[in-house]
């Protein structure tokens, strides 16, 4: 037995330095981190311990736009990227014919790099000298007004940054519901057929019940991965956030370590610390609202 | 007279359906349009010259002489290759080294006995509610302190552990027949030949989708190389893009941009169409994003 006690320690030890180094001890280190005042990371000392770093950021001009971003980005993006891709799976699964074909180029915003498509959704949105771009080509074709998405007005940087967000996240809300679509007994779609059931009564009576755990699922993960965006508005609006007023809570925190204005490992600790709480706020609201109408 | 009127009542439902498919096929097919067109942009874009392109006042959908100058451009300008070797070598190492250790992990877990099993069980899985943002200050600290910016192990080191793919791979494990361990154990194998003999092929499809799944994340890594290099000799092709956006090729030569998003694109894609049925099934089993 103690043989192999031993046996199995070693088995885990690769797993358990790497765990400890870059998750436990930054996990206690952040919360030391948060609560040293006036921390100078050149000569490693600080004045005491306190709170002063959490007033610091929240009241920080910087942070409370980018919550404002975050927040606005989360409300818009999680219900209606939900929405469609239910739209979509829907209609994926009612057809036979091409629906492969359609679920692999769904697919593809998955694999590819966000940095890299971003450059070419900020092309096709942007207005420079010498173009309209093509976008303000097609507003122009109904009538409406060449419009700067990239360096213009607040409202549509933030339709592009929801949009791209959209574009990004839905493949994967798409995959998760078509399968879960797939996965329903097909005898209760038989029962209520013979009963004469309609198509509407149908689809909120059992498929959405029977399907929403995997929704429910979606717009856990999704408000978690809204409150984190980041690259997203990097790839679009380029490095500088906060000049472009398109930060996010996680870009805050980078720009703080990072950065031209960067070196304040603590104000980045405070804000992270904050986000998590957010986050986990919101997560355990959803948790809780999810007991009363999701049927497991 | 009432099979005449069953007739219509056949005729209807099936003029219902065939009104539903096509609102159905309609929608599809816009999305579809959404979904590709920027990728069509892409290539398009990249395959005209910077005299046309910048002429274009109103954009073209087409072009009737396509060049290769801007991705000869996009290798010569600006480090493109280089940015292009260091993610391929950090996507395989990374991958390599994450692939022994989630292995050894979930084998003990799996298999072996041990006191405190289950409690250290129960703490890895804590750590998987852990959010990155949390942690990546101390460890920018760290591989500073360590004067590991600006190398591989800088890059590397943080990103090795995933407590989710020791999970999911400790799960399939487990399903494997304890008769199989005991059989082996009676002819004096070891563990390790047992791990690597018997259970790595058998869970062959759980680890072909951690590796997956791993490297579409290296691949598409941005924020900690972001941090964590500066020198653009160790930019992975994410900070290679932004870099090119913000101070290479003059900001108007988007021609050359998007021949250099075209290169960098390209390999997760056709690693895709090739095994797109294998990467929508591990996705789905294990994947997150958005």
């Amino acid at each position: 037995m103690d043989k192999q006690n031993k046996k199995a320690w070693l088995y885990l030890l690769p797993a358990i330095v790497f765990l400890g180094a870059f998750m436990v001890y930054p996990l206690i280190d952040v919360f030391v981190y948060s609560f040293e005042e006036g921390f100078n990371s050149a000569s490693q000392t600080y004045f005491g311990v306190g709170w002063y770093n959490y007033a610091y950021v929240l009241r920080d001009p910087y942070f409370l736009q980018a919550v404002k971003n975050t927040f606005l980005l989360v409300i818009i993006t999680v219900p209606l990227s939900t929405g469609i891709a239910l739209l979509f799976s829907v209609a994926l699964s009612s057809i036979k014919p091409l629906r492969n074909l359609f679920q692999t180029v769904y697919f593809l915003p998955y694999v590819t790099n966000t940095l890299a498509v971003g450059l070419v959704f900020m092309i096709l949105f942007k207005r420079t000298a010498y173009t309209d771009g093509l976008v303000n080509l097609m507003l122009s074709w109904f009538g409406a007004g060449p419009v700067d998405f990239i360096d213009g007005p607040y409202w549509a940087k933030m339709f592009v940054l929801c949009f791209y967000t959209i574009w990004v996240v839905l493949p994967f809300k798409i995959l998760i519901l078509t399968s879960a679509l797939a996965s329903v007994n097909q005898d209760y779609y038989n029962a209520a057929r013979v009963d004469g059931t309609s198509r509407t009564r149908i689809f909120f009576r059992i498929t959405l019940p029977m399907i929403s755990p995997m929704i429910f699922y979606l717009v856990i993960t999704g408000f978690i991965g809204a409150f984190k965006a980041y690259s997203d508005a990097v790839a679009l609006f380029g490095t500088d956030l906060n000049a472009a007023e398109m930060n996010t809570i996680v870009g805050y925190i980078y720009d703080m370590l990072y950065g031209n204005s960067g070196g304040y490992p603590s104000y980045a600790s405070a804000a992270a610390i904050l986000l998590f709480a957010i986050v986990l706020t919101i997560t355990c609201i959803n948790l809780l609202v999810s007991r009363r109408h999701v049927h497991y | 007279m009432k099979q005449d009127r069953y007739a219509r009542v056949r005729r209807a439902a099936r003029a219902h359906k065939i009104a539903g498919s096509v609102v159905a096929y309609t929608c599809l097919t816009i999305w579809a349009v959404i979904v590709l067109f920027p990728f069509y942009w892409m290539v398009l874009s990249s395959l005209k010259s910077y005299s046309a392109y910048n002429a274009e006042y109103i954009p073209q959908f087409y072009t009737l002489a396509p060049t290769l100058q801007n991705y000869l451009d996009a290798f010569t300008a600006v480090d493109l290759g280089r940015y292009f070797f260091n993610t391929l070598v950090f996507t395989l190492i990374t991958t390599a080294i994450m692939l022994v250790v989630v292995t050894l992990a979930a084998f003990a877990f799996a298999r072996l006995n041990f006191r405190g099993k289950d409690l250290v069980f129960t703490l890895f899985l804590a750590l998987m509610m852990i959010p990155n943002e949390l942690v990546v200050i101390t460890n920018f600290v760290t591989i500073t302190d360590l004067n590991l910016r600006n190398s591989f192990a800088g890059l590397i080191l943080p990103s090795v552990v995933s407590v989710f793919y020791i999970y999911l791979l400790k799960e399939n494990f487990a399903q494997i027949p304890d008769e199989l361990y005991y059989a082996a154990k009676v002819d004096g194998t070891s563990d390790l030949r047992y791990l690597l003999r018997v259970m790595v092929p058998i869970c062959r499809p759980t680890l072909i989708t951690i590796v997956i799944l791993k490297v579409i994340e290296c691949w598409n890594a941005y924020v900690w190389p972001r941090l964590i290099t500066d020198d653009a000799r160790y930019y992975l092709v994410s900070n290679g893009i932004q870099e090119i956006r913000e101070n290479g090729f003059g900001r108007e030569n988007i021609p050359a941009m998007m021949a250099a998003v075209v290169v960098i694109s390209v390999p997760l894609i056709v690693l895709f169409l090739i095994f797109h049925k294998k990467i929508m099934a591990g996705v789905s089993r294990g994947g997150t994003k958005g």
